[in-house]
């Protein structure tokens, strides 16, 4: 291909910030390319995962109608994992699913929803080639004009960076460093097929309703927690771990993940199902303090993954919505700018706009919360204490509830000053 | 597989791979490795593809990889020389995701 035979855009990534990107951009005639390494979009991806909807109702309305999904999720759960002690929080709430508009969010598969959004991004007019793996982009006088792939060169007014998490092209492009390993948590997933009968039987679901769970205390003390999404006959269960300190626990993360899956807590939600497959991938932790300093230069955006566009806050994760408004974003910047010097601007304007710079922000301090190491073991475990001593009954004379639950946090290596001091910590964050 | 604790390579024989037998994209320089005194590879690994041998050397196979990349973020000796994603259509095949 000759640089005057160029696209108006090449996005890197079918991914659903890359489609995002793509569908944007062809519905408003622009020449697009996507290009994307796995034989199929989604092929390469894993999520959790959950997908909040209004995400693609930004990019067009009625959008999630359609969507390849797997349940709408109407009960929100937490679940504290203390040894064998598990306590459950069910949320149930009629107005995240009000008739008439899209549920909030989804459980989603992500190897079935991409394919179908990339397809969507085609019928938009965006010409997706799969089975090609980007190599390096071209550079010419400070701007980035190009890729490479393999022995062909493709040029194109602007290059979006839609390639990930590990995102080589930002990298290459000298936005940011490799990633350093206290920012990322190592996400696993098993998929496991039960017939969709059983899992509204146990997880008290209509048809086509899903929950959510968020699992802390699962994790021998480790910075991370788990997570289990009922998928429409599939149950995705997982956990996510911090790397550094797998590292120094010493116990790997098949290990302390399989150990999950077996907790009696778990196990009798899963029984009787057939595990169909093992996912990896990491996942930005960081939030808005990961985002890099530069998101774009002349030529070049970065968009979801690959910008850090991941926001946890304990009880919810989002990424691949930010993704996907990231996406957006960049294209409109694409459309309205007039020359190549204005579209990175025009996109930190955009991600104003499409509020999710603001929404990173706002929830930035939810980090420092996460950051307690004793949310990970003490604090489950007192929580289990309380609740034993809550409920048991052994027919010897109770303690009294405030003389018991002093001696609890003595003996979960706590006391009254730490819990206030944490307690002021994350009133302070959030 | 039945609900009960899996090992990795029963785990990974579930997934679909297109191996990619003429270009392995991770590549570790053992000479490096044999002085790595933390050898994080080993646990880190979802698919536990970093083994230690008998003489107590690192062993790998690239053919499992998951390519979630957390090898090559937590490589701090870089004995890891080389790690990129398999050429366009090898390596796992998510079929969920």
């Amino acid at each position: 291909m000759s640089e005057a035979d160029k696209y108006d855009a090449i996005v890197i990534g079918a991914g659903p910030a890359g489609a995002a990107c793509a569908y944007t951009l062809g519905k408003a005639g622009k020449e697009v390319l996507v290009i994307e390494r796995a034989n199929t979009p989604g092929a390469k991806n894993v999520t959790g995962g959950r997908l909040y909807t209004y995400a693609l109702e930004m990019i067009d309305e009625g959008l999630s109608e359609n969507a390849v999904l797997e349940r709408k999720v109407t009960h929100e759960q937490i679940m504290m994992l203390s040894g064998n002690r598990a306590i459950s929080i069910d949320y149930f709430d009629p107005a995240f699913n009000n008739e008439g508009s899209p549920p909030q969010s989804y459980t989603i598969l992500r190897a079935r929803f991409d394919e179908w959004f990339a397809g969507k991004a085609e019928e938009m007019g965006a010409m997706v080639v799969c089975g090609i793996k980007v190599d390096d982009l071209i550079e010419k006088d400070g701007k980035i004009v190009g890729v490479i792939a393999g022995e062909d060169e493709m040029y194109a007014d602007v290059v979006v960076a839609a390639d990930g998490v590990n995102s080589f092209m930002a990298q290459k492009a000298g936005l940011i460093e490799d990633i350093p390993a206290h920012s990322v948590g190592i996400g696993v997933k098993e998929v496991i097929e039960l017939s969709s009968k059983i899992i509204e039987d146990r997880f008290n679901l209509k048809e086509n309703e899903g929950a959510a769970r968020m699992i802390l205390g699962c994790t021998e003390g480790i910075h991370g927690g788990g997570f289990l999404y009922t998928n429409k006959d599939s149950i995705s269960l997982g956990a996510v771990f911090m790397p550094e300190e797998i590292a120094k626990h010493g116990k790997s993360v098949h290990e302390i993940f399989q150990e999950l899956k077996m907790h009696p807590a778990i196990y009798p939600l899963l029984e009787g199902g057939q595990t169909v497959e093992y996912g990896a991938h990491l996942v930005s932790e960081d939030g808005y303090r990961g985002i890099p300093h530069k998101l774009y230069r002349e030529g070049l955006l970065v968009v979801g993954d690959a910008a850090g566009f991941v926001i946890n806050t304990g009880s919810s994760i989002r990424g691949i919505d930010l993704a996907m408004l990231s996406g957006l974003a960049a294209a409109k910047a694409i459309i309205a700018a007039t020359d190549t010097s204005k579209v990175g601007p025009a996109y930190l304007k955009e991600l104003e706009n499409v509020k999710l710079l603001p929404t990173m922000k706002s929830v930035e301090g939810y980090k420092d919360v996460l950051d307690i190491p004793r949310l990970y073991t003490n604090y489950p475990n007192l929580a289990g204490d309380v609740f034993a001593q809550l409920f048991m009954v052994d027919g010897q004379v109770p303690p009294s509830m405030k003389k018991a639950i002093k001696s609890l946090i003595k003996k979960n290596g706590l006391s009254m000053l730490q819990l206030l001091k944490d307690g002021l910590k994350g009133v302070k964050a959030v | 597989m039945s609900i009960e604790k899996i090992t990795a390579p029963e785990l990974l024989s579930l997934d679909k791979f297109n191996a990619d037998e003429g270009e392995p994209h991770i590549v570790l320089d053992k000479n490096i490795c044999a002085q790595c005194k933390e050898k994080a590879c080993l646990v880190v690994c979802p698919a536990v593809l970093y083994k230690l041998d008998k003489s107590g050397k690192i062993s790998f196979d690239y053919a499992g990889c998951l390519e979630c990349g957390t090898c090559r973020v937590m490589c701090k000796n870089k004995g890891i020389i080389k790690w990129v994603y398999p050429r366009g259509t090898f390596g796992v095949i998510y079929r969920y995701g």
